[in-house]
């Protein structure tokens, strides 16, 4: 019954749509039931965008249920601190270090960095100007950062190649494929054991295939 | 890449992933539809864009959701199967044909979808569409998941020439922007629409022949009511616990997530309700919950059957459900047991700046609502990407009703200030929304003689909704070249000269200011074209050719 929740944040332009569309195949090509859910229209003017992901065995509301986020991931360093009705103790956050200040406000509100700490017990923060330098292109960065989510998760990887390969644009798999793998290798999800996440369990081992 | 053997789940399934908008496009098309209309609106625009992709099927984005669904009862009257599709405000708009083609039926089975948008991510209201389908006697089904959206889709073409009546599906932003699983199926092959057959007093709504199309109408919803017990789109799904579940669309999947054993009669056909079905439910379980979002729909009609039902003192009229929304009041009406592990939701401890959307960086709108703001000028607004011109840096606009409204309410307050008017109102439009429902607005100005100062902000595409083109653009939805409306010729339809007509370039401050101040000052009618293509279009555009 066990359901996984991923909600994914960010600021309209930087490829949460992308990013989402890619997981939710993913866990598709993985054998799950999976959900999505998500706002377009007003949102994707410089505004705060989410897509709510949900898989498992059955999935019934495509809405992530209060408290109930397993993982949240975030393409800007604020974004996750308007969401955290859907956030507990064991959320896990995974999130970009990028700072963008919304129109009209000037300076980037200080200590939200030690904020995201605080509230959320296991966390990693990517250095982006880093991880930029290692990947093809900036227009990149939302697969890479999807990547280091990925190490987390107990998706197999050619769930996440299938994924990758029909969700982003022609011509530019190459490039989406090694930002993918090169993020992939930085992630915290990588060096722990993947059943203390907690969240997939042994219902998460992807069936074999061809 | 995957190599793809036996046994691999993407080759034996024919299962994709689908948004409920590309769903209801499918089942259209598996169903056989010949024609797809409408007009663009969040949450809607996706499900004409899918099926356009679908050869077989002619699209057009219409001039607006009237005409939409006129050139829908045309096609359906020459045996085509067609669907309209709109968002729920664009109902309003053709509300005038819906009604009457309700009277009249159907040859080719006719599908028009509301789609919804409870919360109003993208509205300016949020108005229950349900009611539509009791004010115009027309019943409606409303799926609860992409799968649901494809099948639902399928089934109200088949039920809609078996009943001779135009069939609602209403979607909410939560299924149009969804994406789940969907199984998928074939084309049926749906031969070609028989054509147009003259038959008077069937199509003809003159009084006389609309008084006897009156009865049909009754008798009619009076059989659907009466099989709905038996549809198969409703079902009870048992459950233990004395409390049941009335419920529809997405609200069912938030019921069975908060409450996973409770008893559900889930609505497929949510007008008209199955009343033997309520009933037989009703006396199954102890207390029978109504959760439905906005209006009071399920409930109201339930309890005038004389059924004891529960709803409203629970959920609120405004906004969407959730999971924790559908339960939290249950909990605290003590109808159920509190759950441990619910944990107040941790604030932070630094304040979050709010990020509202804002006009693009770049945007050629920019200019024209930096100076109104400059100038002080009051402010008609409509409906658009430009409607930020409201929010500040720029606080340029005094109201937003609906689609043309600029034009209209300008007049209104010209008319109502009388001598004490003083020019200074001006009346902002997009290019899209003008040609929707601004030009009419336009010509009452002509026609009443008014002063009115339009301004037509033409970037070149429907911005808001995610660049479809409109009949200014010299586009159609296929990509094919168009005729393009001349503003010119239209500002000499409407008697506005030489001096009073002019077009600007956007991205010139110069231009633009001279043009208002000049045009601000002269009597008459007057129109101002500010031309400047949509930022994010010419990016796509750039992306495309490269």
């Amino acid at each position: 019954m066990t359901v996984s929740n991923i909600l994914m944040v960010g600021v309209g332009g930087q490829g949460i749509i992308l990013a989402s569309n890619i997981f939710t195949a993913a866990t598709m090509y993985a054998g799950f039931d999976t959900k999505k859910s998500e706002i377009h229209g007003m949102s994707q003017r410089g505004g705060s965008v989410f897509s709510h992901i949900r898989y498992g065995q059955e999935v019934f509301s495509p809405v992530i249920p209060e408290g109930g986020a397993h993982f949240v991931f975030s393409l800007e360093l604020m974004e996750p601190l308007r969401w955290l009705d859907f956030v507990n103790r064991e959320t896990v956050l995974v999130s970009s270090d990028k700072r963008i200040n919304p129109a009209n406000v000037d300076t980037y509100p200080d200590g939200v960095a030690a904020e995201l700490k605080r509230i959320f017990s296991t966390i990693q923060i990517v250095d982006v100007k880093k991880l930029q330098s290692k990947i093809a292109s900036a227009t990149f960065l939302n697969v890479a950062l999807l990547g280091v989510l990925s190490g987390f998760l107990d998706l197999p990887l050619p769930a996440w190649e299938t994924a990758i390969g029909e969700t982003v644009p022609r011509g530019t798999f190459d490039k989406n494929w090694s930002a993918f793998t090169h993020g992939r290798t930085l992630s915290d999800g990588a060096t722990e054991k993947r059943s203390d996440t907690g969240v997939i369990g042994d219902k998460g081992r992807a069936p074999d295939r061809g | 890449m995957l190599a793809h053997g036996s046994g691999c789940t993407i080759c034996v399934m024919k299962r994709q992933l689908l948004s409920g908008n590309e769903a209801i496009a499918r089942g259209a098309w598996e169903a056989g539809v010949h024609v797809g209309t409408g007009y663009p609106g969040t949450p809607s625009t996706e499900i004409l864009e899918a099926l356009k992709d679908y050869p077989e099927v002619y699209t057009e984005w219409s001039v607006n959701e009237k005409v939409a669904l006129e050139v829908g009862i045309g096609a359906s009257l020459a045996g085509g199967r067609t669907l309209v599709t709109m968002k729920h405000v664009g109902v309003n708009v053709a509300a005038d044909p819906l009604f009457t083609i309700s009277y009249i039926g159907v040859k080719g089975g006719l599908v028009i979808v509301s789609a919804d948008d409870p919360a109003m991510h993208s509205s300016q209201n949020e108005q229950d569409n349900r009611n539509y389908a009791h004010a115009a006697r027309m019943p409606m089904l409303e799926p609860a998941d992409s799968q649901e959206a494809r099948d639902f889709t399928r089934i109200a073409f088949e039920l809609s020439e078996k009943y001779d009546v135009p069939f609602l599906l209403r979607s909410t932003t939560r299924i149009s922007h969804a994406r789940s699983i969907v199984s998928v199926a074939e084309r049926a092959a749906p031969g070609r629409p028989a054509g147009f057959y003259r038959n008077i007093r069937k199509f003809v709504m003159i009084p006389a022949y609309a008084r006897l199309r009156h009865v049909a109408v009754e008798e009619r919803m009076e059989a659907i009511a009466r099989d709905a017990d038996e549809l198969s789109l409703n079902r009870i799904e048992e459950g233990s616990g004395g409390i049941g579940f009335v419920t529809s669309g997405v609200v069912y999947q938030y019921v069975r997530e908060a409450f996973p054993d409770a008893p559900i009669l889930k609505l497929g056909m949510v007008y008209p309700l199955p009343e033997n079905l309520i009933r037989t439910f009703a006396k199954s379980v102890e207390t029978v919950v109504v959760a439905e979002e906005l209006d009071s729909f399920f409930e109201s009609r339930i309890r005038a059957m004389g059924i004891p039902v529960r709803g409203k003192e629970f959920y609120p009229r405004l906004g969407e459900l959730s999971p924790g929304r559908v339960r939290a009041p249950l909990v605290r009406a003590g109808l159920i047991p509190a759950t441990d592990g619910g944990e107040a939701p941790t604030a932070p401890a630094i304040t979050v700046p709010p990020r509202p959307p804002a006009l693009c960086p770049g945007c050629p709108h920019r200019t024209v609502f930096g100076l109104l703001h400059e100038l002080g000028m009051k402010v008609t607004g409509d409906i658009g990407c430009y409607t930020l011109g409201a929010l500040p840096p720029f606080s340029a606009m005094d109201t937003c009703v609906d689609m043309g409204a600029s034009i209209g309410v300008a007049q209104g307050i010209e008319v109502a200030e009388g001598d004490a008017y003083k020019r200074d109102t001006v009346a902002v439009i997009g290019d899209s929304t003008f040609a929707h429902s601004g030009i009419t607005g336009l010509i009452n100005a002509a026609y009443n003689g008014r002063e009115s100062f339009v301004i037509v902000l033409d970037n070149g595409t429907t911005a808001m909704t995610g660049m479809q083109p409109n009949p200014f653009s010299g586009t159609r939805i296929s990509g094919e070249g168009a005729f393009a409306l001349d503003y010119g010729k239209l500002a000499e339809a409407v008697g506005i000269d030489r001096e009073r007509f002019r077009t600007v370039d956007a991205y010139s401050k110069e231009e633009v200011e001279r043009a208002v101040r000049e045009l601000a000052t002269l009597d008459k009618l007057k129109l101002l074209v500010v031309k400047g293509p949509c930022v994010i279009l010419r990016r796509k555009q750039k992306k495309e050719a490269s």
